[in-house]
């Protein structure tokens, strides 16, 4: 069988999870196509994880309140194990990509990490991924009884459920003492759409010139045209916003279908970061900034005067 | 404790890649100490240096001889000793993982930094792989760190947002900017570092051979349309850009 462990988040299945069935279905393997869900109070998140699974396997333990790495590791081996997974697929968010090779250690497994494509070649799983901060795309494979894959979130389309709903099974778990307290959590809230989910970003750089104009401008815009906000690293490096909301090498990669950067230089580790999205949008004073070589549409003008006719011009 | 700091050689971020034959070819391109090991190797010598027990601070590189460079470089940041296992062949994470755990235990490391991303490889795999290996702890995209005695704080980012946590050595730390500022080697620690310790071990004692295989290498490059606006008159620049975006590329309603 084919093994996806569900990514969710208040109780809601994420899209992620949807993208990682469509991994499955493409990759060519064959055998039933099952979601685990591990975590507490998840009967949604089984649910609708039924409405596109041949079957969901589902651990709704207290002891799974919070993520943990060592204990996700430990179940997914385990059911990965007792249903003679040959193909276990895991989100390439940070926690996934924290996860995962440990499975791929416990499974004695090759593990292809976040991958954007996925197909069978022979005896062999082959997976696209991007490598060189994100500037080569590379094919590797490997071949092996089972093999471990990250992938990286909006690379699949989303699947749509199938019709028939997948059968729903408990399972019990043994699970090790987590080693690791969690002391304080800061959970980085947002009225505004998860920036791995959103259609569309408005992203501000050091060119934005401070962080009132950033609220002015940046979130102005997005909240107009309903978008998500983005950062670089320079602007949370300076402390105008948090690190939640970075985009880069060091940040989060989007993939939306348009990504509008207002006062971004455009530094190789933020491209490395969005450089996928479908239509790229810059405003920069400076005419050379490398942002506009990557841009479908580029205006050469000052982020405070151009912004605010935008966002005025977005009104109608 | 001992601390044993992974570095990796890449190409600095500024320089173009080439692929030829298929592959990428790293053939005069500016090699560097990659930034996120450069962030554990710093960590490694700041915690010494804020009175932690740290008894030696081991660089550890495993690839090409070229690979050198990188370790004289931690060598000359002030970690005492380097081991390199000297080897032409490309291991994924998953298989490096086994020389690092084997090269940890030989040690008797009780703290292992590694970089929280590879900048070739893009990969996050190390440190999660190696710490399974040696059944340890681990805490990834790490920017505060803090030993006391066989206790370990200090605070990280997670999915949508930031931990603090405790946990107990050994355990296996995973870098982050923001942990802290790598310093320069000076002159005469670049001269002191010429006369460390730099063993070379041959891949064979670790039997460690690659599981995934690199088939192929390529630059996509997504054409983009490149339409400029003048930005002259903002109303008239903000009205054309909104059509394009909502007549042509239609991503806005």
């Amino acid at each position: 069988m084919i093994l996806i462990v569900a990514e969710h988040s208040g109780g809601q299945l994420a899209k992620s999870t949807l993208e990682m069935v469509t991994a499955a279905r493409e990759s060519g393997r064959e055998g039933p196509i099952t979601v685990l869900v591990l975590g507490q109070g998840t009967a949604d998140v089984a649910t609708a994880a039924a409405g596109v699974a041949d079957q969901v396997l589902v651990a709704d333990l207290p002891a799974l309140a919070q993520y943990n790495a060592e204990l996700w590791a430990a179940a997914t081996t385990q059911i990965a194990q007792e249903g003679e997974a040959h193909t276990v697929i895991i989100g390439g968010s940070r926690s996934g990509r924290e996860f995962a090779p440990r499975v791929a250690v416990r499974l004695d497994a090759p593990y292809l990490e976040d991958a954007i494509g996925l197909k069978t070649s022979g005896e062999a799983l082959q997976a696209q991924r991007y490598t060189y901060l994100a500037r080569v795309t590379e094919t590797v494979e490997a071949e092996a009884p089972v093999i471990v894959v990250s992938v990286k979130p909006g690379s699949f389309a989303p699947a749509q459920a199938t019709g028939a709903a997948g059968e729903q099974y408990d399972v019990e778990l043994d699970l090790p003492a987590p080693r690791v307290e969690v002391t304080g959590r800061s959970v980085e809230k947002s009225s505004r759409v998860a920036l791995t989910e959103a259609d569309v970003i408005v992203s501000g750089g050091r060119g934005v010139g401070s962080s009132e104009n950033f609220t002015a401008y940046v979130e102005g815009l997005a909240d107009r045209i309903g978008a998500g906000v983005g950062a670089t690293r320079a602007v949370v490096d300076a402390g105008w916003r948090p690190y939640a909301e970075q985009v880069g090498q060091t940040g989060k990669t989007v993939q939306p279908k348009a990504y509008v950067a207002l006062g971004v230089s455009g530094a190789v580790q933020h491209l490395s970061g969005m450089g996928k999205s479908k239509y790229i949008v810059a405003i920069n004073k400076d005419a050379e900034a490398p942002i506009f070589k990557v841009a479908d549409y580029g205006i050469v003008g000052d982020v405070n005067q151009i912004v605010p006719a935008l966002i005025e011009a977005a009104r109608k | 404790m001992k601390i044993l700091t992974l570095v990796r050689q890449v190409p600095d971020a500024e320089a173009r890649v080439k692929i030829s034959g298929g592959h990428v070819d790293l053939e005069g391109a500016t090699l560097v100490i990659d930034g996120m090991d450069e962030y554990g190797v710093e960590e490694a010598l700041r915690l010494r240096e804020s009175g932690a027990a740290v008894e030696e601070i081991v660089a550890l590189a495993v690839g090409p001889k070229r690979v050198e460079d990188a370790l004289r470089t931690a060598l000359a940041m002030g970690v005492d000793r380097a081991i390199h296992v000297e080897t032409e062949e490309k291991l994924d994470p998953i298989a490096l993982s086994r020389i690092v755990a084997q090269v940890a235990q030989a040690e008797g490391a009780g703290l292992i930094l590694v970089g929280g991303q590879e900048a070739d490889w893009d990969s996050q795999a190390l440190g999660a792989a190696t710490a399974e290996r040696l059944g340890w702890p681990q805490l990834t995209w790490t920017n505060e760190l803090k030993v006391e005695g066989d206790a370990l704080t200090g605070r990280h980012d997670v999915d949508d947002g930031n931990e603090s946590f405790r946990a107990t050595l050994p355990a296996v730390v995973t870098t982050q900017q923001g942990l802290n500022e790598p310093r320069y080697p000076t002159l005469p620690n670049i001269m002191k570092a010429k006369r460390k310790e730099l063993r070379k071990d041959a891949l064979d004692t670790y039997g460690a051979a690659p599981t995934v295989r690199v088939v192929s290498s390529e630059i996509q490059t997504r054409a983009r349309l490149n339409k400029m606006i003048d930005g002259k008159d903002p109303q008239a620049a903000a009205a054309e850009l909104l059509d394009l975006l909502r007549n042509e590329a239609k991503v806005i309603a």
